[in-house]
């Protein structure tokens, strides 16, 4: 019983995230495309968690939906491009077929290769996940490789937003010119 | 339930190709960008069940790029309304050498 | 080291450890020659210039009316000879002498061992590839022997004619460089001990005739002849390298002692296709019917190099190439037949066009491509030591021949040379009485044309006959006369062949007593003003005439009749049997095929009376006293002038060879292929593509980032199907 609610969930949000990114891809006012984006991200941060993700669900709400997300928003405010008849943005049909049949090639793509490669050998055993779950909890499956394994991509990570922070702020700075 | 997953995430991922393929407000292509990374970042989620917590990691630090691509993007994209009015990627052809 | 133990342990060859070891210094000095003449030639081209072309052409771009070869150039135009000339006169004919003596201590140690198989010295490993291993290696056996002796004996007198001949020559180290070279490939070619060895020789020959034929090249006619002689005889090469192919598909070996020794394994229609083949590449060497067309051109070069590649050695390459080959012809009645048949057409056919020439070199060509004619029908009727013999006769007299008609021009050239008369010094019309003033070449020059003529005691006379000889004696009771040429019975056939090779005789003797009587009999034609300066040639020159003259008149010996009442009879038939002797029996059936004694006297009765008859023709038909210079002569009339014109065969060949050829070139090769496709498509046409590209990649560096990310995105769609489609 439980298996054919937590079924159910898992389409409805999976349905949710698919018909919101379509949406976003459609609307022609660029706020409206923002917002249903940001529903998709709510979406894909419930099927973090119902996969045992349960940090990475939280962190795409806090950084995806709420920092990233209001950043876009925010600038398309300040720019003052929330009208949706300011950029004919939609290219003509033909772009949109063609944009179709790509895209649909790409689906057909990946999907005819994901099941084909995946490596058996490293599959862990069953129950892994939730044991190291119920183990170190939500944060710590996280936390143990990613400052164990992966400590120096970590602070490599930090030297990246730096130079980021650096550069955004240059690049948005008004030239004194 | 792994096999959806990686189905929603191609999807997804097709969706965001689309979008970058047929819109041409910068912003917005960024945008989907975005649900790009995101469809990755479910396929990540996915597969960890599978091969350990380790592919969480990577989504942090997917997030964190997006993060700081975001920062630095959108910078750039102000930059260049600045001086052109207009963030149609039509009038922009600065990549012409 | 490790070759002797091989060779011990497969049983000692009765030569092994013997002077025979010592095989590879006869090729190898004549290359020394080479190396120092040729380092002499450029050295000094660098400073002065070998021939100076153009001082060249000046004065002797117009001596010639009918465009083909004046034999000698330039004598005393340049006052002071070569520079180098005292040590390339020593060099070029001491190496020869030096191969000579070698080539006799071996023919000795040969001799004295009584080998019945070939020793083979190999040198080192040539072409190990796959399931074929040649090794760079010279076969010493009995026939390999006679032809080195042949060619370092008659090329080493040669080459000393050569020294009075070319000395003024402002090219006379470029002159024995190519001779030596000429020799050394020749060496190759004999005395290889496979058919790729032979072929190496085969194709340096035919270089060096090249660059001899085209020595005086700034003339255009001489070039021509050398490119002519260059490219007919690639036809002939295509043959043989397909018959090689075929050799080595079904036996899968090339050497002689291999294809010997399996000859037997091969379908007889292989056998046959591989020996036509094998005669396309000697009838282009030895310039038989329908590839002799290069020989009588090939007078455009020195008149010893005559002597020497186109008489006495090079073209009996084919001949010697069936001699080697007899094991693969006598498998096969329909090629041997062929051989002869073709032959026996050549030598009736040079012979009738001999009649009317008027250069005294065109004659001794003609009498050449005749006489070898001669030699294919010998080995063609499976009488190969008798083709042999004739090989060797002919190499004697023939030299005598060219180098007399050396002498001669030499001597008409420096009387012109006096004057400074223009007048052409090989015409025969010009010359006439000349016994008077050059009593030694004469004398010599007549013992030669009675040796080529068939009259005993003379060399030619045993050769020749022994070849009629035996073809009658073939006409019955060997595998010859049983099989069926065309439909036409071989016995037939052969009686046909006789029948020719007597005819051919009658004219031979014609057409050389006409060049005697016009050469040295009658009176002077050459011009009051010259007359008094004709002169016998020098000793350095008629000294090797002497020595040809005497191995003329007793070359007979080596091979005498087995009829005749003294000396050693058939020796070169007893000597060469270890290596043709099988193939001949084979062809005859197994016996020893000698006509009855009283057959025999009448074929050496008919054959003397028919060269007598020839002679007397020549003597009372011809009137020497009618002759007129050649400025004055009028041109010759109906069949006369069909025959002066040699059956217009060279026009013919440029009817239906050249100009086609050349039309082809022009119009599809040049302007299709080169012009069009080449220069067009490809070189043009490839700067437009790159430059269709330029513009297309400008055209896409549109600075759009939607048109990047299509490009991008149908990459990613790319590189992700090659993963898929997989």
């Amino acid at each position: 019983m439980s298996d054919f609610f937590y079924r159910v969930h898992f389409y409805l949000f999976g349905l949710i995230a698919i018909a919101s990114a379509l949406a976003f891809v459609t609307r022609k006012s660029p706020v409206a495309a923002a917002l249903w984006l940001v529903n998709t991200m709510f979406s894909l941060a419930a099927l973090y968690v119902m996969l045992d993700a349960h940090f990475i669900g939280a962190i795409q709400v806090l950084v995806y939906a709420g920092a990233i997300m209001v950043v876009f928003l925010f600038v398309l405010m300040l720019l003052n491009l929330g009208h949706p008849n300011e950029i004919s943005d939609i290219r003509g049909t033909w772009g949109r077929v063609a944009a179709g049949f790509v895209g649909l090639a790409i689906l057909a793509q990946v999907m005819a290769l994901a099941g084909s490669v995946a490596p058996k050998a490293l599959v862990q055993p069953a129950g892994a996940a939730a044991e190291s779950l119920r183990e170190l909890n939500a944060v710590g499956t996280i936390a143990k490789p990613l400052f164990e394994e992966h400590l120096l991509a970590f602070e490599l990570t930090s030297i990246l937003l730096l130079v980021a922070i650096v550069g955004a702020v240059i690049l948005g700075k008004r030239r004194a010119s | 339930m792994i096999a959806e997953a990686l189905a929603l995430s191609a999807v997804l991922f097709t969706i965001g190709v689309i979008g970058v393929l047929t819109r041409r407000n910068a912003i917005v292509i960024f945008m989907c960008v975005e649900l790009m990374l995101n469809a990755v970042n479910l396929s990540f989620v996915a597969l960890s069940k599978l091969y350990g917590a380790t592919g969480q990691v990577f989504v942090v630090f997917v997030m964190t790029v997006a993060a700081a691509e975001a920062a630095v993007g959108l910078a750039i994209i102000i930059s260049i309304f600045r001086h052109r009015q207009t963030v149609d990627l039509q009038n922009i052809n600065l990549l012409k050498g | 080291m490790l070759l002797l133990q091989e060779a011990a342990a497969a049983g000692a060859h009765p030569l092994t450890g013997s002077v025979a070891e010592w095989i590879w210094l006869v090729p190898v000095l004549p290359l020394i020659g080479f190396l120092v003449n040729g380092w002499l030639s450029l050295s000094t081209a660098a400073k002065i210039g070998p021939a100076d072309p153009t001082a060249h052409h000046a004065h002797h771009g117009h001596d010639d009316a009918h465009g083909h070869g004046h034999g000698h150039d330039d004598h005393g135009h340049h006052p002071a000879a070569h520079r180098h000339a005292g040590i390339v006169s020593l060099v070029g004919p001491a190496v020869l002498f030096a191969a000579f003596a070698v080539t006799v201590a071996i023919f000795f140690a040969l001799a004295g061992a009584h080998a019945e198989e070939p020793f083979v010295k190999t040198l080192f490993r040539w072409m190990p590839t796959g399931n074929l291993q040649l090794d760079a290696a010279f076969q010493v056996d009995q026939l390999s022997m006679v032809m080195t002796m042949v060619i370092t004996g008659v090329g080493s007198l040669i080459h000393v004619f050569s020294v009075g001949y070319m000395k003024e020559d402002p090219g006379y180290p470029r002159y024995f460089a190519y001779l030596n070279l000429f020799v050394f490939f020749m060496l190759i070619l004999v005395l290889g001990a496979s058919y790729p060895m032979l072929f190496v020789g085969w194709e340096g020959v035919g270089l060096c005739s090249y660059l001899l034929i085209g020595f005086w090249f700034s003339d255009k006619a001489n070039a021509d002849a050398g490119k002519k002689a260059f490219i007919v005889n690639r036809i002939g090469d295509f043959g043989f390298l397909v018959a090689m192919f075929l050799l080595f598909s079904h036996l899968g070996t090339l050497s002689f002692t291999g294809v010997n020794a399996n000859a037997s394994a091969l379908p007889p229609i292989v056998a046959t296709a591989a020996c036509l083949f094998m005669f396309l590449g000697c009838a282009g060497k030895s310039a038989q019917i329908p590839l002799y067309v290069w020989l009588p051109d090939a007078m455009a070069g020195p008149t010893p190099v005559s002597a020497l590649i186109h008489a006495a050695t090079m073209v009996t390459a084919g001949v010697y190439l069936v001699a080697r080959s007899s094991a693969l012809f006598a498998l096969s009645p329909v090629a041997s037949l062929t051989v002869a048949f073709v032959g026996a057409l050549t030598a009736l056919f040079a012979a009738t066009i001999g009649l009317k020439q008027w250069d005294i070199k065109k004659v001794l060509a003609y009498s050449t491509v005749s006489q070898l004619g001669y030699m294919f029908v010998g080995v063609g009727v499976g009488a190969y030591a008798a083709g042999v013999f004739h090989l060797v006769t002919h190499a004697f007299f023939k030299a005598l021949l060219f180098l007399g008609s050396g002498s001669v021009i030499y001597a008409m050239h420096q009387a012109y040379h006096h004057t400074h008369n223009h007048d052409d010094a090989q015409d025969m019309r010009n010359m006439g009485g000349l016994r008077q003033y050059m009593p030694v070449t004469f004398g010599l020059m007549w013992i030669a044309t009675l040796a080529i003529a068939g009259i005993p005691p003379f060399a030619g006379f045993f050769s020749k006959d022994e070849i009629l000889g035996a073809v009658f004696a073939r006409t019955h009771g060997s595998t010859l006369a049983d099989a069926s040429w065309l439909g036409i019975p071989g016995s037939a056939l052969l009686y046909a062949i006789w029948a020719i090779g007597l005819t051919a005789a009658l004219l031979t003797a014609i057409y050389m007593t006409r060049m005697m009587l016009y050469t040295f009999h009658g009176a002077n034609r050459t011009g009051d003003a010259e007359r008094p300066h004709l002169k016998e040639a020098p000793w350095v020159m008629t000294g090797p005439l002497v020595v040809l003259g005497v191995l003329s008149l007793a070359g007979g010996w080596l091979n005498l009749p087995t009829f005749f009442p003294a000396g050693p009879v058939q020796a070169l038939h007893h000597w060469l049997e270890p290596v043709t002797g099988r193939a001949a029996l084979q062809i005859t059936n197994g016996t020893e095929a000698h006509l009855e004694h009283s057959t025999e006297y009448m074929l050496v009765g008919i054959a003397i009376a028919i060269a007598v008859i020839g002679i007397t023709i020549a003597v009372t038909r011809l009137k020497t006293d009618a002759l007129v210079p050649k400025a004055q002569s009028p041109a010759s009339e109906g069949i006369e002038r069909v025959l002066e014109h040699k059956y217009f065969v060279d026009e013919g060949y440029d009817k239906a060879v050249v100009q086609p050829v050349v039309g082809l070139s022009r119009s599809v090769l040049w302007r299709g292929m080169d012009a069009g496709l080449i220069d067009g498509l490809v070189v043009n046409g490839s700067a437009y593509l790159a430059k269709g590209f330029g513009w297309l990649g400008a055209r896409m560096q549109s600075g759009l980032v939607g048109t990047y990310a299509w490009v991008l995105i149908l990459g990613v769609l790319g590189i992700l199907s090659a993963f898929s489609l997989r």
